[in-house]
């Protein structure tokens, strides 16, 4: 913090990705800064958003792998129990919300559900110590939750969105389709308010999805760094910091879970809207 | 917000782990969990298939005593009614014996008292001689007065 020359800085700093891409004036590389970012435009990535999301997630997958290897009918203990414990909340919770049967859909509501889950949770971590360490050897910017990078969580949602559309083709037919957005809600002679309407609503379902994961993780991100920032303000503040820490925390452990399992939820139900025969 | 490959990125990987989820994760965990399900439900209804069964068996085993008890009694009825048959042969055959032994006794007897009776005459003809000698003074000889003397004795 105290590298920081304004709270201002300290804040810019922490909300800022590892950005590689191309520069004229550097070539390859990390971006430094506002102006290069906005140089390289879209072709760049975000290394710590990739790297956290993809780490937590093979670390999800290799584990529950071993779990699934080493799980046996008989009574399972430790490690075996608290999986199986979510493959059974999974499993209800699509049996709940999907009319149809679809071996897609369980699978895909577990990896969302734990992977969204796992990348909230860095939040815990507290908000200095991985990026201090990083700078250390080198590396300039870290954000370390990778669901506070809007291109985590549209990456995710547009997922789902051509998810929803590759299912309302396959069930409904591109004219079974059509009419649902075209014919709905208004009668036939009102199809351009229809198709608005509809449009509309079907291009919310991956924004609000993908919006409402980020803003959540995003605010309680800046919360966390905003409530650091009082450390630096004398013994008083720092403490009176540290027991809003320890709130916001405690706080926090509801909201990532549930923003997991709204994001779960929304999915097998826009899936389970998008697979039915008619509307 | 600024938008980069990020996002096709993590599209692509997100992709990829729910094809991994899907084919090596889930399957072999929902399998164990069908196949505990199965374990279970058979253990209840074998479970319910040995109260069953032992229920059977209590009512055969009742059953069994019931039927051994019966036997048992008419064995001892049994018993008791050839007991009674053994005593009343043998009582018959004690008295056959007895009669036996005193038809038997009651023969020596006859045997006896003819014998003494033969005796007797015997002795009551030696004493007819012997007086008929004396008052006769004479020899009497026996040779030629032999069958007067049969007549006598048979006579006594």
């Amino acid at each position: 913090m105290s590298a920081y020359e304004t709270s201002g800085d300290y804040i810019k700093h922490h909300l800022t990705n590892l950005t590689f891409g191309h520069t004229e004036q550097h070539g390859w590389g990390i971006a430094h800064g506002a102006e290069d970012l906005a140089e390289m435009g879209f072709w760049s990535i975000n290394l710590d958003s990739m790297g956290f999301s993809i780490g937590l997630g093979v670390l999800f997958l290799w584990f529950f792998r071993k779990i699934g290897k080493a799980a046996t009918a008989d009574a399972p203990s430790g490690w075996q129990n608290f999986v199986e414990m979510l493959f059974e909340f999974i499993d209800e919770s699509v049996r709940g919300s999907f009319s149809g049967r679809n071996s897609l859909i369980a699978p895909l509501s577990l990896t969302i559900f734990v992977w969204v889950f796992l990348m909230n949770f860095m939040d815990l971590l507290a908000v200095d110590h991985i990026p201090f360490l990083a700078s250390l050897i080198g590396i300039p910017y870290l954000k370390i939750v990778p669901s506070t990078d809007p291109n985590i969580t549209f990456g995710l949602s547009l997922s789902v969105f051509i998810l929803v559309l590759y299912y309302s083709f396959k069930f409904k037919g591109a004219g079974g389709f059509f009419a649902e957005l075209a014919f709905h809600p208004f009668p036939k002679f009102m199809m351009p308010i229809n198709l608005l309407l509809e449009g509309v609503t079907l291009i919310a379902k991956p924004i609000s999805l993908a919006l409402r994961l980020f803003g959540n993780m995003y605010a309680g991100e800046m919360i966390f760094i905003l409530i650091a920032l009082m450390y630096s303000g004398g013994w008083a503040l720092g403490l009176f910091g540290e027991v809003l820490q320890l709130g916001w925390a405690i706080f926090h452990i509801l909201i990532i879970t549930l923003q997991a399992f709204i994001f779960m939820t929304l999915t097998i139900v826009y899936l389970d809207m998008a697979s039915q025969e008619s509307h | 917000m600024n938008f980069n490959a990020t996002l096709i990125g993590q599209s692509i990987t997100f992709l990829i782990f729910v094809w991994f989820c899907m084919k090596y994760v889930w399957p072999p965990l929902m399998t164990a969990l069908e196949q505990r399900k199965a374990k279970i439900a058979d253990g209840l209804a074998a479970a319910e298939r040995g109260q069953k069964d032992l229920k059977l068996a209590q009512s055969k085993v009742s059953d069994n005593l019931k039927e051994s008890k019966q036997q048992a009694q008419e064995i001892i009825t049994q018993a008791q009614k050839r007991a009674h048959e053994i005593v009343d042969e043998a009582k018959e055959a004690a008295r056959d014996e007895a009669e036996k032994i005193k038809a038997s006794a009651s023969s020596d007897i006859e045997q006896q008292i003819n014998s003494a009776r033969e005796h007797l005459r015997k002795e009551v003809s030696s004493i007819a001689l012997a007086g008929a000698e004396q008052i006769l003074k004479r020899e009497v000889n026996a040779e030629a007065h032999g069958k007067v003397l049969d007549e006598l004795m048979a006579q006594i």
